[in-house]
């Protein structure tokens, strides 16, 4: 009986405790610590692939969940919508700006894409936490690295840094970042690196929930050797599309071009993107009536 | 110029009056009794060429090889104790390869140059170490284009056109300043080191040596690798030919 009540305060504590709480909080035990039922009802959930360390606890704590119907204890992730592409002269990266605590919204104008050095910019998506330990981190280490070069640090480098702490950690990391810059060895390179650690480069490269709906899109739409303009107008059509489509994507389009001349942000107001199909103007929103300087409430 | 310590040159962790640590200087000495040791910056690539004064005629000809490559790009003639080179060696192709796994990249020669030598002078800060009995040239081809350093027992490291350590450095570093190394390519170069190695060479008081060079050039497609066998043969020719001038004379 002494066991039985260890075994539930671990599993009850277990959400909070370091870097495995968050297999906890969706729900998961480790099966050795499952009761002789959970481990029948585990067995015939099974869909034959071996659940492994992690298994599923009593359907009681799930349904609590969803009557609340909001789990503030969920971790902050950012369904998110990244995108990096070169041009002929550098990259131009581009984001969303929605940070989702399941389905709130905790903050409607983030900034997800981060400086790494001078010359190298990061776009970073999963879990919110995770992604920033792994920038400040890299930039720490790149920041070192230039000092004892003499010179900036080459996008190579930076994704590869960024890339052995992504594989290293990946039991611990939910995190797919892309690396882009322009440095004077290479030109403008992009690089992306995804949930297990791959370090890809590639020409241009996307990211986050949103980039599902974006695969199709790019295959049409991306040509060799954009001029600037254009390659910052196809990034943020591209954003605007995804936001469309994806519940974790919204809020603002923020882009960064980077080249030999240096760095540039910019920034696209939701309302200033384009509406797509079966989009609608707000009308009659409960917005313009509390802002509306007109004494009659509605103006039909 | 031999001075004598006298009490302040026993441990390489005493100041002389005068502000000299005699055991570095000591230590440099005995490179001097090496081998000389040249390399030359052409204007496509590094030449290192090394003076193997043989301690037997029973030895192998190719055995005992005083230049070793310390990464794909990048090589290390070494002069002085043998067995403290092997160390050094060692320690930059650990550096290198390190470098390369954590960063993604070659190293760049003149951060390989720094490393070096910051092992190099560790060796001369406390008294539980002595300080290594060998200078080492090092030359590499990056992608800032090719470079060649030089690093002394004493750590301290420079980055050269031409260089030459050793017994005949001297001589060498006079014929060296003849040549005309930005016109220069490696081919070339590698025919006047081997007639500088020649030359210097002390028929009186050593009697034979074998001559080994290096190159890493456009033409070795950026390796650091032996001088083709042909080019080796032509170069000895070329330098016993221009000896045999000389003497004429």
């Amino acid at each position: 009986m002494h066991v039985r009540k260890i075994i539930r305060e671990i599993r009850k504590v277990g959400r909070y405790l370091g870097n495995y709480g968050k297999f906890y909080r969706e729900g998961k035990t480790p099966i050795v610590l499952l009761t002789k039922e959970e481990n029948l009802r585990n067995k015939s959930v099974r869909s034959g692939k071996d659940l492994g360390f992690w298994g599923r606890q009593e359907q009681r704590q799930i349904r609590t969940k969803m009557d609340l119907n909001m789990d503030l204890n969920a971790p902050h992730s950012m369904g998110t919508t990244i995108i990096g592409v070169t041009y002929n002269g550098g990259v131009v990266l581009g984001a969303d700006s929605r940070t989702s605590t399941g389905m709130y919204v905790a903050n409607r104008a983030s900034d997800k894409i981060t400086q790494l050095t001078d010359n190298v910019y990061v776009c970073r998506s999963g879990s919110a936490a995770d992604s920033q330990l792994v920038s400040d981190y890299v930039r720490y280490f790149l920041h070192q690295h230039t000092i004892q070069l003499g010179q900036p640090a080459t996008v190579k480098v930076a994704a590869n840094l960024i890339r052995l702490i992504s594989y290293n950690n990946k039991n611990m990391l939910e995190t797919g970042l892309i690396v882009g810059g322009w440095d004077k060895y290479e030109g403008g390179k992009i690089y992306g690196i995804p949930l297990g650690g791959t370090l890809i480069e590639q020409p241009f490269a996307i990211g986050g929930s949103g980039s599902s709906y974006l695969y199709g899109f790019f295959d049409q739409a991306w040509k060799e050797g954009m001029t600037k303009d254009e390659a910052e107008q196809l990034v943020v059509k591209a954003v605007s599309l995804a936001i469309a489509r994806d519940g974790a994507s919204g809020g603002v389009v923020r882009t960064v071009v980077i080249n030999s001349e240096g760095v540039t942000r910019n920034f696209y107001p939701g309302d200033t993107l384009q509406l797509w199909h079966e989009e609608l103007e707000p009308q009659n929103s409960l917005l313009d009536i509390l802002n509306s300087p007109s004494p009659e409430p509605m103006n039909i | 110029m031999s001075s004598i310590g006298t009490g302040y040159d026993l441990s390489v962790t005493t100041f002389s009056p005068d502000g000299r640590v005699f055991q570095i200087e000591y230590a440099a000495k005995a490179v001097d009794n090496s081998g000389t040791v040249i390399g030359i910056k052409c204007k496509d690539g590094i030449v290192m060429g090394v003076e193997k004064l043989i301690a037997s005629k029973m030895m192998l000809p190719g055995s005992n090889r005083r230049i070793h490559s310390v990464h794909r790009h990048s090589g290390m003639a070494v002069a002085g104790l043998a067995a403290d080179g092997r160390q050094i060696v060692a320690r930059a192709k650990s550096e290198a390869t390190n470098y390369q796994s954590v960063y993604g990249e070659p190293i760049p020669v003149k951060e390989l140059a720094d490393r070096v030598a910051s092992y190099v002078h560790l060796c001369t800060l406390y008294w539980w170490l002595r300080p290594f009995g060998c200078g080492v040239i090092l030359g590499g081809y990056d992608r800032d284009g090719p470079q060649l350093y030089v690093v002394e027992p004493s750590g301290i490291s420079y980055r050269y056109f031409g260089a030459a350590i050793g017994k005949g450095k001297q001589a060498a570093k006079t014929e060296i300043e003849k040549l005309n190394l930005s016109e220069m390519t490696c081919r070339e170069g590698v025919i006047e080191v081997a007639k500088i190695i020649y030359k210097v060479h002390d028929e009186a008081k050593d009697k034979a040596f074998e001559l080994e060079m290096s190159w890493v050039c456009d033409e070795s497609k950026q390796q650091h690798q032996k001088v083709p066998d042909n080019l080796l043969e032509e170069a000895k020719d070329a330098a016993r030919s221009a000896l045999e001038e000389m003497d004429a004379d």
